[in-house]
């Protein structure tokens, strides 16, 4: 008997009960297309996070200091949400120590024979809890950062409307400011554009504006176009005062010497602090360290995702070996018909076995199908992405389930005696 | 013909026992029984008889326990269960009580079956199907699935399941046991044409009007033959044939 004559006997044998074949595909369908989606949603999701890092520039380090003591601003985040005022910032910030970061480190950093794999480097000062007034309009800064026009090449920042401000304006002090989208808006209303070359006060201090940077979009719940950039020289004339950097920003030359420019950067700054690895008063943070962080903790979600869904599909398959069960006890008489008139083990088992197969490649193609349409909705706030080896491993692992657990049932059919079976009612 | 076909059946001294030691039944207390090629024989007796085990054996669905079988010449003992299938479907057409027709499957598809598992071609399956349904007169018929059909109709679409691969021996449990007083002389006409026609049928019964159209009535008890008698020739017409031939003229 040919191939061509087990499929019509096993496609016959599928379709002559429609809603059982129905609900035990449904069970093979769930599950493909759980794990399609599932391992997508572990994709996007990951995919995201690698997105925002890669955002960063992922050539990207910096450098912030790790003492305790001096200025606490620095470290960013948690100063920020208890700073009262400026003034409080503002004097905490004057309080210098040896081990802090200072302009001179920064410049120590461009020195191209002993950092030859770093591009550019900027000196960060931020100031805390700045609000900006304009024309009656007032607006609290999220981010207010002093740098050099270097900055922006390392932050990957771009100046949408007006300019950017330069060296010899930032050798001058000048007050000068590039505003994000969020601030622009806020301030003067409409698209934010018309305050280009208008005066802004930053906590009373006159600023100029120059431009207005491009919008970077929201990452979570910070919103990246809520900040201010101005001459690190003009901030700390005005806002932050002569204490030590935040940090440093440093680019290295590309993605691949970002680890030797991280060795340079340590090697720099352990001779002008005086330390070695043990005891190093600052550290050095890079996006890809980050990245590879972020990425293999996504690896373990997704996996974890998929593992719920394989669940599922082996449910699934043990749900179509339940109902070969069933359809060879239901048809133990059709089974001695046809062994009397000639079939031989072979034939029994490749038909029934056809059937079990053909009931779950059914379910994988259909699940495939409802997967990838799955896949186009967002999922709790994720686009998932469809990973193309899990369509492929969801509809192998199918096919599979349908081989194992149709051998058991067909091959029952199959050494079933041909008396036994049609003396059976 | 310089030489002459082996006997359709050839049973010598077969037993079936089933069980052991205190509980050992004898289904078949050793039985022979020579069917030559054209006979039409009924077996009759009454239920446990040792009929349906004989019939069982003879159509290589179970073995003997011991004795010799040979069928159209073949030693059919100890086959495996790939060549028995295989023997089945070559030598032995089987027609059974309950029709046994593979259900939600047209009548065409029905006699095609044992063709497909000897391997034969969609094509040639397909016409020597039509002609085997049409040799049954159900050429109008190839369409329908067995629910369609009446018991009679249902019964000689088995027939054309029985008679399409050619077999040496038609099988027959109790053929007209689910028909009609009407369907049943269908059923035996046809029997008796095929009869006319060379075929060897031997058809299981223990109705006495069914044995009586047959040329060779065989009655069983114990598991042994107890009668043995012939009312026509084995190359002659079968008894009722000639009420047949009254019918067709």
């Amino acid at each position: 008997m040919n191939a061509a004559e087990s499929t019509r006997f096993a496609v016959h044998g599928v379709t002559a009960n429609k809603l059982r074949s129905a609900l035990t595909t449904l069970g093979i369908l769930i599950g493909v297309a759980a794990v399609i989606i599932l391992v997508a949603v572990g994709t996007g999701s990951s995919q995201a996070v690698q997105d925002s890092i890669s955002r960063l520039g992922s050539n990207t380090l910096t450098v912030s200091s790790t003492s305790t003591a001096g200025g606490g601003r620095g470290g960013g985040g948690p100063a920020a949400l208890f700073g009262g005022g400026g003034a409080t910032g503002t004097t905490s910030g004057t309080k210098t120590r040896a081990s802090a970061l200072t302009m001179d480190d920064a410049k120590a950093l461009t020195d191209k024979a002993a950092a030859p794999d770093i591009l550019g480097v900027a000196p960060v000062v931020s100031a805390q809890s700045v609000t900006a007034t304009y024309t009656g309009a007032s607006h609290t800064v999220g981010t207010f950062t002093g740098s050099t026009p270097a900055y922006l090449l390392i932050d990957n920042d771009t100046v949408a409307t007006g300019s950017t401000f330069t060296d010899a304006e930032y050798n001058a002090h000048r007050r000068v400011a590039l505003v994000g989208t969020t601030v622009a808006k806020d301030l003067a209303g409409g698209d934010g554009t018309t305050i280009v070359g208008k005066t802004v006060a930053f906590n009373g201090k006159q600023f100029t504006v120059v431009g207005i940077l491009t919008s970077k979009g929201s990452t979570g719940p910070q919103d990246s176009d809520d900040r201010v950039i101005a001459p690190a020289t003009a901030v700390q004339d005005t806002l932050a005062g002569y204490g030590s950097l935040s940090s440093i920003s440093v680019k290295a030359t590309s993605a691949a010497t970002t680890t030797a420019a991280q060795d340079e950067v340590q090697q720099i700054l352990d001779g002008r602090h005086h330390v070695t690895s043990s005891d190093r008063d600052y550290s050095v943070f890079s996006a890809s360290s980050l990245l590879s962080a972020a990425t293999s903790s996504s690896q373990t979600f997704t996996v974890l995702l998929g593992a719920v869904a394989a669940i599922s599909l082996l449910v699934g398959g043990i749900g179509v070996m339940n109902i070969m069960l069933v359809t060879v006890t239901e048809r133990t008489r059709e089974i001695g018909i046809r062994k009397a008139i000639g079939a031989g083990r072979g034939d029994i088992v490749g038909q029934f076995l056809l059937e079990a197969v053909m009931l779950s490649l059914f379910g994988a193609i259909v699940g495939v199908a409802v997967g990838l349409i799955g896949a186009q909705f967002t999922i709790v706030g994720v686009q998932p992405v469809v990973a193309p080896y899990s369509v492929v491993l969801a509809v192998g692992v199918a096919l599979l389930t349908g081989l194992f657990f149709g051998l058991y049932p067909a091959n029952r059919a199959a050494t079933l005696r041909p008396i036994d079976a049609l003396r059976y009612e | 013909m310089t030489t002459k076909p082996p006997p359709v059946i050839d049973l010598a001294a077969v037993t079936k026992t089933y069980g052991a030691d205190d509980t050992v039944v004898h289904a078949l207390a050793g039985v022979d029984l020579l069917v030559q090629r054209g006979d039409y024989l009924a077996v009759m007796g009454a239920s446990g008889s040792g009929k349906s085990t004989l019939m069982n054996i003879v159509g290589c669905l179970d073995s003997a326990t011991r004795g010799r079988y040979l069928l159209d010449g073949v030693d059919v003992r100890r086959r495996d269960e790939q060549t028995l299938s295989r023997i089945r479907n070559r030598k032995i057409g089987f027609v059974f009580q309950s029709f046994n027709l593979i259900p939600r499957t047209t009548a065409l598809r029905n006699v095609e079956l044992p063709l497909a598992y000897a391997g034969v071609g969609a094509a040639q399956r397909r016409d020597r199907a039509m002609a085997a349904l049409e040799r049954v007169g159900l050429a109008d018929r190839v369409g329908h699935v067995p629910s369609q059909l009446s018991g009679g109709q249902q019964q000689r679409v088995a027939v054309a399941r029985a008679l399409v691969t050619d077999p040496v021996l038609l099988l027959a449990d109790e053929p007209t046991g689910a028909l009609d007083s009407h369907s049943t002389e269908e059923i035996l006409d046809l029997f008796d044409e095929l009869s006319l026609a060379g075929r060897t049928l031997m058809v299981i019964t223990h109705e006495a009007d069914v044995a009586h159209r047959a040329k060779r009535i065989v009655r069983m008890r114990d598991g042994l033959i107890i009668s043995d008698e012939r009312h026509g020739p084995v190359d002659g017409p079968p008894p009722g044939a000639s009420g047949l031939a009254q019918v067709a003229s």
